[in-house]
């Protein structure tokens, strides 16, 4: 039993990481500019595209590694140089819809390509044979990848915690986030802090979406969208603009997920005798195992209740963007 | 030092500045008074670059500004410490300051205006891991002056220092303005606290509806019949 919420835990932690991975690269590019960036979940498919063209291609991983990052760097520049630059400052629907357009030109751009290359719209990922098995922990065992995803998703933000609290840089993204003109009127140069919050975004989202796509075993032009979704809610959960809420809300959500898959059905998984049987039948009844199917919906449920509690997020305050 | 030429600025169709003109010489204090509305922000950060005059043209040291983004001015010389303090309230005070310096590449040179600015406000130094926004009000003006000092400007713009502070914390942000007038900066002042703006001066600009309607040494506008009767309260109306 304890094996068995052990291995839960890493799950969770392992979702965590891809959610937290994600959910920071929306909220510094929303912290400074107010954009919803729903593009973001097709950067990160597009980094998973990279990564499975460099695996097919017979690089090792850490060269694939380089080339997926180096790229979704690349995609997430140019789009915010040539799509969110020139409309900085409109209305906040006007940003909205302009990402949702990026999203769609990402996403029809890679059918494209993926025709033009005479492959499938849905390919099977060509995982590393170093994501690939399982680690075991005594008699706990967890697939290698969620592992991978907790291990990196922990470092890689521990990185950029670094990096916005010790750098010059990063505590001019922070200030930018702040107060946009007060960080203008220092000198902070407003387009390199942007453009710097979209490429360490896109960079955390290549390496979700490598993860991602291990996990799944398959990639599609789609599947950006569930992870951009599941960030966004990780975002508003933690206090959107936030970056520790970000990180937080994506742990949060996790924990959340894997707890409603975890209880699900949990009436017939305890041992015999372990519990009486009423409590038993209770637990079959009111936690069945199709419970898991509903996941997403039990796990909203809770995050609208945390909304209602507290509107700004978890660590959001109420006076964000207040001087705008 | 700075000229404005027949200045501009319209938000949308509404023309807040209508063809300001003035000019700041080296080592000058000038104050530029007037009523809510009268378009002395805007004037402020049209010169800073944050809004654009859609007509006329700032020079700065002779060379034209007024297309120049916000970040190329502040390197240039001239530094805003804006209406509102807007200090980076989750940032510490250190991290503030830092920030304030993030135009500059001389180290050395930075380190020595940090110990000006705790020489101009000692209590910055005891409060240097404190989050801005633990500040007084009082202490905020002192950090937002601070900061605007640390790009080491050659003109310093100050926008209503005196906002919203207790009588004590004023005479202590004059006495830090006077101080930094004796180090012979230049200073553009926005003040409402007329009384205070015109101690301070060495000329004054007044400004009315996005006009300058005014203008002259802070001596003689002092008794002037129609500053006194607008902005210093004599004749029965209080400002």
């Amino acid at each position: 039993m304890i094996d068995y919420a052990i291995q839960q835990v890493v799950n969770a932690l392992s979702a965590g990481s891809l959610y937290a991975l994600m959910a920071v690269g929306l909220a510094m590019v929303f912290g400074i500019l107010r954009l919803i960036n729903f593009a973001h979940g097709d950067v990160m498919m597009i980094a998973a595209y990279l990564a499975a063209f460099a695996l097919g291609a017979g690089l090792p991983l850490e060269q694939a590694v380089v080339v997926m990052v180096v790229g979704t760097v690349v995609v997430g520049l140019l789009m915010e140089r040539i799509a969110y630059r020139p409309i900085r400052g409109a209305p906040d629907v006007a940003m909205l819809l302009t990402s949702f357009a990026v999203g769609q030109i990402l996403q029809n751009g890679t059918l494209l390509t993926t025709r033009l290359a005479g492959k499938p719209t849905l390919i099977a990922f060509p995982s590393p044979e170093a994501l690939n098995g399982v680690v075991r922990f005594g008699s706990i065992i967890v697939p290698k990848v969620n592992v991978v995803s907790f291990v990196a998703g922990i470092v890689l933000l521990g990185l950029l915690t670094l990096f916005v609290t010790r750098t010059t840089l990063g505590l001019s993204m922070r200030a930018a986030a702040e107060d946009l003109n007060a960080a203008q009127l220092v000198g902070i140069k407003i387009n390199r802090v942007v453009a710097t919050a979209f490429a360490i975004g896109a960079g955390l989202a290549a390496v979700a979406g490598l993860l991602y796509a291990v996990q799944a075993g398959q990639i599609n032009p789609y599947m950006g969208f569930t992870p951009v979704l599941k960030a966004f809610i990780a975002a508003v959960i933690g206090g959107f603009g936030s970056i520790a809420g970000a990180v937080l809300g994506g742990y949060v959500l996790g924990f959340l997920e894997v707890l409603v898959t975890a209880l699900s059905g949990i009436g017939d998984l305890l041992p015999v005798g372990s519990v009486p049987p009423e409590v038993r039948s209770f637990l079959q009844q009111w936690l069945p195992s199709s419970l898991a199917s509903y996941r997403d919906a039990v796990v909203f449920i809770v995050l609208i209740l945390v909304l209602l509690v507290r509107p700004q997020g978890i660590l959001g305050r109420r006076d964000q963007g207040d001087l705008e | 030092m700075l000229e404005l030429t027949d200045v501009e600025v319209r938000y949308g169709n509404i023309r807040a500045l209508h063809g300001v003109s003035f000019e700041i010489g080296e080592g000058e204090l000038v104050a530029l008074i007037g009523s809510n509305g009268a378009g002395k922000t805007t004037t402020l950060r049209t010169i800073s670059g944050l809004l654009r005059a859609t007509r006329g043209a700032i020079t700065f040291e002779g060379a034209d500004i007024s297309r120049a983004p916000t970040d190329h001015i502040v390197s240039l010389g001239i530094s805003h410490c804006p209406e509102g303090r807007r200090i980076f309230g989750r940032l510490t005070v250190a991290e503030n300051l830092r920030l304030g310096a993030v135009s500059r590449r001389d180290t050395t040179a930075t380190a020595d205006d940090l110990e000006m600015v705790f020489g101009l406000f000692p209590l910055l130094k005891e409060r240097l891991a404190q989050a801005g926004g633990t500040l007084s009000g009082g202490e905020q003006q002192m950090l937002a002056i601070g900061r605007a000092l640390m790009s080491r400007p050659r003109l310093l713009l100050l926008d209503e220092p005196s906002l919203g502070l207790a009588p004590i914390v004023l005479e202590r942000i004059f006495e830090a303005i006077t101080e930094l007038k004796g180090q012979g900066r230049t200073i553009l002042l926005v003040e409402q606290n007329v009384h205070h703006a015109l101690d301070v001066a060495d000329r004054v600009y007044v400004m009315e509806t996005g006009r300058i309607t005014l203008s002259g040494p802070a001596e003689l506008l002092r008794h002037d019949p129609k500053v006194e009767h607008s902005y210093l309260g004599v004749g029965g109306v209080a400002e």
